[in-house]
């Protein structure tokens, strides 16, 4: 069996055994265990990629398996990874890892609770591991619709609204999705050859410019919106902030992320004119999600609010760098995408765990949480610097390499939206700086808080995680950015091919 | 040949006969009886028998397509009919059970004709069949005014939508001489007169389907019957007419397309927008249901509009998925309401507390309806989606995919009913018996296995005919 179909095997079988036990610490265990293998599945298969390119593997994906499914529509269960895939499947099991462990004190109703939370997770696997557009688009929304009864049901505050308005905003935008795909579709062929799904077929062969030119903006803005695209944005600061702690880690941390994986890999590499020509109505936009993210996030006063605007502005970045379409932008789009994963389901988890012991999320109502819960309060000081791009933790590397690519650019245009973008930088240093001020470090403001516990053990296993690959891709960025960049020259290939610049 | 028209009339000859027979203290036992009967009309119509050719001098035709349709709502109306059983043993309705499955049967045959059809006049006479009985079945419960009310509304409109689809066949024979489909398709060029008796025809189909702007009658009647004719209404009358369009479409106008292509590019935006749109503000379950499945009628015209053979099968298997999640939410409802009468949105608030299970199938059927992966639906809109855009009709597949949002809307309402909203007055937990249980589970079992299972779909592919 192919190492890939266990990616969702293993969710499936997790899933069977919650439902088959009865009490809520085997549900727990079950999850936990289920959850672990699939960490170390990842483990195992970024070992054998590795071998494997060591090998002298040189095409564009490996592992590839290829079921006919509906065989006159020429559909099929395409599975093949590249080191992109690799790295997001990486970042996703080790997310969703620390997610069963953020939420180890669900008391309500637990068992519904890691089955809609390990669904969704399912979906994300297949997202990643598929090749065919049609499976992609099913896991699209097989990843999209527990949201809706994870945030209806497990939320906090106006959580109708916000699950209500984010699955229909996501939901709308994959609507729109679909009507790209169908027209990649039925342009996928020269006419007389069999219509294909498969986007390795389809990168081989030019879908004429008409077509791209109308279905390039659908898939573009139809991954886009999951991926925070200004002005499509608003699903994002609401509903990660009624989310509860593991469904605003797996959300901001990996499902976002479908967005970015989904327009570098759909809307640019299967339509790569288009995308040169529209590019620049999509820059604007993504600057302006930079900024105006970091100026949101500035303005805020609930944790989760600050968090949430900060990856609207950090996942504009991803979709900035891959618009930039060149290797070293778009390479660091993907480091982006997982350091800022990584970094955003750490500051999730710990804001859920500070938040279950003050019972507030409002900054100004607490104070001097360094002295009093000094292991989550350090934690939190590394996402936070992870987050402004301190070098040595990963969001330097990430962003780095994006503005570096950026600006590779000798025109005025991308020289101007790229020095937009960086001052970014500038306000997210002052929105982590004034939060880590304000809540670890000034006075206390509530004697009552001072009776509170520091980390709990399996707060220490998800955090810990989470810092772990923060700092291990902020030390040795190279095996990864490699591993990425090696996987990237194709896509480059074929946007040069088409369009020298 | 006439396999499942013949093996009908015989079993509703024995359910009569029976009727005679039984002590009028037993009667219940007629549903276990009709049941055995009718599957046993439903294995019998899958038998491997290649019977096709014609009868009656062309008269009445049995293809492989036809045979598929008539099994497809076979399997429909069986779930109808196991679902129906909680209700018939009601004591108001026991004194009655024989006749309720006449009925349904004499219905049955009548719409297996119209699929079967060659000639209008065979067609006309399975049509009649058809809607004459569903009338009575309507009014079945004669003691609830509603229950009769819709009766008279469902009579008086097909009467009238009848009367429109004849006066459209007259202009048909007087333009073409003849009545045969064959020979109406070869003297069909479409000059005005045959245009205009096409348009006539098409409103009469328009009224059993309910398209809009042929629906008004819809909501009232879904409200009004009892709950398992309303099922049987929106399922199998929607579906096999539905079924007979399309044949006629793709059979008998072929050479005037460019025509009721447009025709149904108009009717199916008007039909998916204002269903959804009126379902949003229903507060009746069965009204709901009802929008609902008027906008569902939107869609599977999207994948008859292209008139290829893609788009005829992914009409004929989303009627079967179809069958199966309305079927599904319409299962939850009839035990709901036997249990309880309750017939509200509101009174599903926080049901999933007291009954985890039929909230599960209430929400598995209606993602199913809006079209959610893994389920069937999803697969379902996606080829009649496909089938659009293979012709080019990529407007008209965004109008669609909007309307799947919005649709996607009011089904979550349910949902938030069922599993967030907090009532300190919910249903109270109730274990429905083994009928209705099976019934569920079949349809729970048809939502996952149809979508995922390709050789069906192949099937139907392989079945297909179009250009």
């Amino acid at each position: 069996m192919n190492i890939l179909t266990f990616f969702v095997v293993i969710p499936l079988l997790t899933i069977t055994g919650i439902i088959l036990v009865k009490d809520i610490k085997r549900v727990k265990l079950v999850a936990s265990i289920g959850m672990g293998l699939q960490l170390l599945l990842a483990a195992l298969l970024i070992v054998l990629y590795v071998m494997q390119r060591r090998a002298g593997l040189t095409e564009e994906m490996l592992f590839i398996k290829d079921f006919v499914w509906f065989k006159s529509l020429n559909i099929h269960f395409a599975l093949g990874v590249d080191g992109i895939s690799v790295a997001m499947i990486a970042l996703t099991s080790v997310v969703v890892f620390a997610g069963i462990f953020a939420s180890w004190e669900m008391k309500f109703l637990t068992k519904e609770f890691f089955v809609s939370l390990i669904l969704l997770a399912t979906g994300v696997f297949g997202f990643f591991i598929s090749i065919d557009l049609f499976t992609m688009f099913l896991f699209y929304e097989l990843a999209v619709i527990p949201m809706y009864l994870l945030i209806g049901v497990w939320g906090s505050g106006p959580k109708e609204y916000s699950a209500m308005k984010l699955t229909l905003m996501l939901m709308g935008a994959s609507a729109i999705l679909l009507v790209g795909i169908l027209g990649i579709y039925f342009h996928s062929a020269p006419d007389g050859e069999p219509l294909t799904f498969n986007i390795l077929s389809i990168s081989n062969y030019v879908i004429p410019i008409q077509a791209q030119r109308v279905f390039f903006p659908m898939t573009f803005i139809g991954f886009g919106v999951l991926g925070a695209l200004f002005p499509f944005h608003t699903w994002s600061p609401d509903g990660h902030s009624s989310a509860p702690t593991a469904v605003s880690m797996l959300h901001a941390g990996v499902l976002m992320k479908l967005g970015g994986y989904g327009a570098f890999r759909v809307a640019i590499f299967l339509m790569p004119e288009a995308a040169k020509e529209m590019s620049w109505i999509f820059i604007i936009l993504t600057s302006i999600s930079v900024v105006y993210g970091a100026f949101g996030a500035m303005m805020q006063k609930d944790l989760k609010y600050i968090n949430a605007y900060s990856s609207v502005s950090h996942c504009g970045l991803v979709l900035f760098a891959i618009l930039m379409m060149n290797k070293t932008a778009m390479t660091g789009a993907i480091l982006q995408m997982i350091s800022h994963g990584l970094m955003t389901a750490l500051f999730f988890a710990l804001i859920g765990m500070i938040y279950g012991r003050t019972h507030t999320r409002l900054i100004n109502e607490m104070g001097g949480l360094m002295k009093i819960i000094p292991f989550l309060s350090v934690c939190y000081v590394i996402a936070g610097l992870a987050s402004l791009g301190l070098p040595g933790l990963s969001g330097f590397v990430a962003e780095m390499t994006i503005f570096v690519g950026a600006f590779q650019h000798p025109d005025l245009f991308h020289r101007l939206t790229t020095i937009i973008a960086i001052t970014s930088i500038v306000i997210t240093a002052v929105y982590i700086l004034r939060v880590i001020a304000i809540l670890l470090l000034g006075p206390s403001e509530n004697t009552h808080y001072e009776q509170m516990n520091d980390a709990k053990w399996y707060e220490k296993i998800s955090t810990v995680t989470l810092i772990a690959c923060v700092a291990a891709i902020g030390l040795a960025p190279f095996w990864l950015s490699n591993m990425i960049g090696t996987s990237m020259q194709p896509v480059i290939d074929k946007i040069l091919a088409v369009n020298p610049f | 040949m006439m396999r499942h028209e013949l093996l009908l009339a015989v079993a509703a000859i024995f359910i009569l006969t029976s009727e005679i027979f039984t002590d009028p203290a037993r009667k219940k036992s007629i549903s276990l009886f009709s049941i055995v009967l009718f599957s046993v009309v439903t294995i019998a119509g899958f038998l491997p028998v290649k019977l096709t050719g014609t009868l009656f001098g062309g008269m009445y035709v049995s293809s492989n397509v036809s045979t598929l349709m008539k099994n497809i709502l076979n399997i429909g109306v069986l779930l109808v009919m196991i679902q129906s059983v909680t209700w018939l043993r009601k004591d108001e309705n026991s004194d009655r059970v024989s006749e309720y499955f006449i009925l349904i049967m004499s219905t049955l045959i009548g719409m297996d004709f119209m699929i079967s059809a060659g000639h209008f006049l065979m067609f006309y006479l399975g049509l009649e069949l058809a809607t004459i009985p569903v009338a009575a079945l309507a009014a079945f419960e004669k003691y609830k005014n509603k229950s009769a009310e819709a009766g008279i509304k469902l009579i008086l409109m097909s009467a009238l939508s009848t009367g429109v689809l004849l006066y459209g066949l007259s202009m048909i024979y007087g333009t073409t001489g003849s009545l045969y489909f064959f020979e109406v398709s070869q003297h069909f060029p479409g000059f005005n007169l045959q245009i205009l008796g096409f348009i006539f025809f098409f409103s009469g189909m328009a009224f059993k389907i309910s398209i809009v702007p042929f629906h008004l009658w819809t909501a009232d009647v879904y409200e009004g019957a009892p709950v398992n004719i309303t099922s049987y209404l929106s399922v199998i009358s929607k579906g096999a007419a539905i079924f007979i369009l399309i044949i006629v479409l793709y059979a008998i106008f072929p050479s005037i397309m460019a025509t009721w292509q447009k025709t149904i590019l108009v009717t199916s935006i008007l039909t998916m927008t204002i269903g959804n749109l009126f379902a949003i503000r229903q507060q009746n379950i069965k009204r709901f249901l009802a929008f609902s499945s008027i906008s569902q009628a939107g869609y599977i015209l999207v994948g008859m509009v292209g008139g290829s053979q893609l788009g005829m099968a992914s009409v004929i298997y989303y009627i079967l998925v179809y069958i199966f999640s309305n079927l599904g939410a319409f299962g939850v409802v009839t035990a709901i309401s036997n249990a309880t009468g309750k017939e509200n949105i509101d009174d599903y608030n926080g049901l999933y507390k007291t009954n985890p299970k039929l909230s599960l199938i209430m929400m598995l059927a209606l993602f199913s309806l809006a079209g959610i992966p893994p389920l069937a639906g999803f697969f379902g809109k996606f080829f009649l989606f496909t089938a659009a855009a293979e012709k080019g009709f990529y407007f008209l597949v965004l109008i669609a995919v909007i309307n799947t949002i919005i649709s996607l809307y009011y089904y979550l309402l349910v949902v938030k009913a069922m599993f967030i909203n907090k009532n300190d007055d919910p249903i109270a937990n109730f274990r429905s018996d083994f009928p209705t249980r099976s019934a569920l589970l079949l349809c729970v079992a048809g939502i996952f296995v149809t979508g995922f299972a390709s050789v069906i779909f192949e099937y139907i592919k392989g079945l297909s005919f179009g250009n």
